[in-house]
């Protein structure tokens, strides 16, 4: 068997050099955009005590979310023994830690008080779940650091399947952690559901896979160099195969809140008069998240169509943002049945009525920039390492048998 | 001393060893003044539980006095809505630690009129999700919001079933020692604490309520028999909003 060799992503500098200008730029608008939010306070955002989680929220969520599952293409190579995901292992590695760094970042910078950091990492109350995220984080950037050293330090090959377990299990444990944030609100109907949990983690293998071929694509590209059907092929049955059981689940968990009469309600919030959240659920994350992409993935048109592929994988990025859009703002905006069997005349508070968010450029700029600061980080990290293997191309018969 | 000499210097020795010693002083005695300090002042006692009854039909229709006594109490008053915020915003944005709420029965048609604040449950979502403990709950049953620790990351208002708490979201130009306030923080009704912690028996709302010659709110202990809230408790039916929880709220209502 050919060896696999890494390489350094080195293309041509001005478009290796452009691109990261061009990333730069946008990282510092979103520091701009937060630093206004933070000078002015929450009240120069579309954010109120009606709606306390808004867009910064999905960004975060979203890429969290697609952080551990971008680590899957690693699992499968090194815990499940998938030989033609094994080469991709290095840069699976590297684009989970870039993508959560993404997140976290936007996260931390819509805190009410991100200057209080240190708190949050030193003070912990150990019955809620965010505390135990917040480890899970810190957790999971340890564990897939020492992950990445096994794959590339010959000197520490033998520790790579153990360690790969462990990343493998502490990526689960953390989007049961994300998943959970909404799953344990008792307060709110469209959450308090212990399906998040398992939701949230085959979301996770969906937008991970997503941006895991797109940013495959993309650097193979930038630099010049090659990958083979055969491989693109098997990522992309794969990826068809997690869209698929996104829409199930999701199909699950609206069938579960349609059968409790409590939850009618916001059922029929979201699925048919919610507005905008209700043309985000169809639209979005069903018709451009899930359909649209599993024509692409399967009909026999495109089998081997790249851009098929990376219009796809795009699309259930998309269709991905919509979904968490609709859990976190949607699920917000539907009212809180505080006095069952009554209507809400009059409150200064807006009781009994749909909340209304729009969402400012600055807190659009923000999320952007989360997406930056990962792909910045993925970029400069296949540039310092040696994470991309010279050569992606099909090997030989019989090879992989 | 000599320039040349090769044993060490002494006096510079000395004034190092000194000058840490003063610094050391400096840092950590405020620190234990506070802890003498309060090591003297009792602590709130779980022998008590503070807890409110409303009575919904002794609650008037379009009367604020509750919520404005307590915008006063609080210095919520002292808020200045954003150059250029609009109405709507700034009523979703603006803190309310009491709000009215008017609602109708569905099925019988009944009015009913009430305000609603923070519950004080005695097994509160808010305190079990916030990630730094700072929603707590007081030995007495007070459920608070300790300003210190507060990161602002606002998943206690997700887990509210209430609603009951606000995010400051603008700069606080002025407002009162007794309810420190800070931009990026959270915070709720707490039962008017800094006047029960002086020895006073009755909250701003319902001193309001009272002097409206309404007499709706009734705030008291819990846990003792003889109080007026107890009886008062043991002698009608009451309710607690969203029971279903069973967060044993300390505040209850009666005629809903």
């Amino acid at each position: 068997m050919i060896k696999t060799q890494y390489r350094e992503l080195y293309c041509s500098s001005p478009r290796y050099w452009g691109g990261l200008a061009s990333l730069a730029f946008i990282i510092l608008l979103g520091l701009g955009a937060a630093f206004h939010m933070e000078h002015n306070g929450h009240f120069v955002t579309g954010m109120s005590n009606q709606i306390v989680w808004g867009l910064p929220h999905v960004f975060a969520i979203f890429l969290i979310v697609a952080a551990s599952g971008a680590l899957n293409v690693a699992s499968i190579g090194s815990v499940f023994g998938g030989p033609m995901y094994k080469p991709l292992g290095r840069f699976s590695g590297l684009l989970a830690i870039g993508l959560l760094a993404g997140g976290l970042v936007v996260l931390l910078l819509d805190l009410g008080r991100p200057d209080r950091l240190i708190v949050a990492m030193t003070t912990y109350n150990f019955k809620s779940i965010f505390a135990w995220n917040i480890i899970l984080y810190t957790g999971f950037f340890t564990i897939v650091g020492l992950y990445l050293w096994t794959m590339m330090d010959r000197k520490f090959e033998q520790y790579k399947r153990p360690v790969g377990f462990a990343a493998f299990f502490w990526r689960i444990a953390l989007t049961t952690g994300t998943g959970s944030i909404f799953g344990f609100l008792v307060a709110r109907e469209a959450y308090d559901a212990a399906i998040m949990a398992p939701m949230f983690i085959i979301m996770s293998f969906s937008y991970g896979l997503a941006f895991f071929i797109i940013t495959l694509i993309a650097a193979y590209w930038w630099a010049g160099r090659t990958i083979g059907d055969l491989r693109l092929a098997k990522l992309k049955n794969l990826l068809g195969v997690f869209v698929g059981a996104v829409l199930y689940f999701a199909m699950v968990y609206h069938l579960t809140n349609l059968y409790v009469t409590q939850h009618h309600g916001v059922e029929r919030f979201i699925l048919l008069d919610g507005g905008i959240y209700t043309n985000m659920f169809w639209i979005g994350q069903v018709l451009i998240g899930g359909v649209i992409p599993l024509f692409l993935l399967y009909s026999p048109a495109f089998t081997t169509s790249r851009f098929a592929i990376s219009v796809a994988s795009l699309l259930v990025l998309i269709g991905g943002f919509f979904q968490v859009y609709v859990i976190v703002i949607g699920g917000q905006a539907y009212p809180m049945n505080l006095f069952p069997g009554k209507e809400v005349l009059s409150s200064s508070f807006y009781d009994g009525v749909v909340a209304n968010y729009t969402p400012t450029t600055a807190e659009a700029l923000l999320g952007i920039a989360g997406i930056a600061i990962s792909m910045t980080l993925v970029a400069v990290g296949s540039r310092m390492l040696r994470v991309l293997p010279e050569s992606l191309e099909d090997p030989a018969e019989g090879e992989c048998a | 001393m000599s320039c040349n000499s090769d044993q060490p210097d002494m006096n510079r020795r000395e004034f190092l060893g000194k000058s840490v010693l003063a610094a050391t002083a400096t840092v950590v005695a405020p620190g234990v003044m506070l802890t003498v300090a309060n090591a003297s002042e009792e602590g709130a006692s779980s022998a008590v539980r503070w807890g409110m009854l409303i009575d919904t039909n002794k609650c008037a229709d379009g009367c604020t006095a509750c919520v404005d006594a307590c915008n006063k109490e609080n210095g919520i008053d002292l808020m200045q809505r954003p150059a250029g915020q609009a109405d709507e915003m700034w009523n979703a944005q603006r803190p309310q630690w009491v709000r009215k709420v008017k609602l109708r029965d569905k099925q019988t048609g009944e009015i009913s009129n009430l305000p609603m604040m923070c519950q004080h449950c005695e097994h509160p979502p808010c305190v079990d999700v916030c990630p730094t403990g700072a929603s707590f709950k007081r030995a007495d049953g007070i459920v608070m919001v300790d300003r210190h620790t507060c990161i602002g990351c606002r998943y206690c208002m997700m887990a509210c079933p209430y609603k009951a708490r606000s995010f400051i979201h603008q700069d606080v130009a002025e407002q009162l020692t007794g309810t420190p306030r800070g931009k990026g923080c959270v915070e709720s009704c707490n039962l008017c604490v800094g006047r029960i912690d002086a020895g006073n028996s009755t909250t701003a709302c319902q001193d309001a309520c009272n002097k409206d010659g309404h007499q709706a709110i009734l705030f008291g202990d819990l846990k003792n028999p003889e109080s007026a809230i107890a009886k008062a408790l043991k002698a009608e039916s009451s309710h607690q909003i969203r029971a279903d929880l069973e967060l044993n709220t300390g505040v209850r209502y009666t005629n809903i």
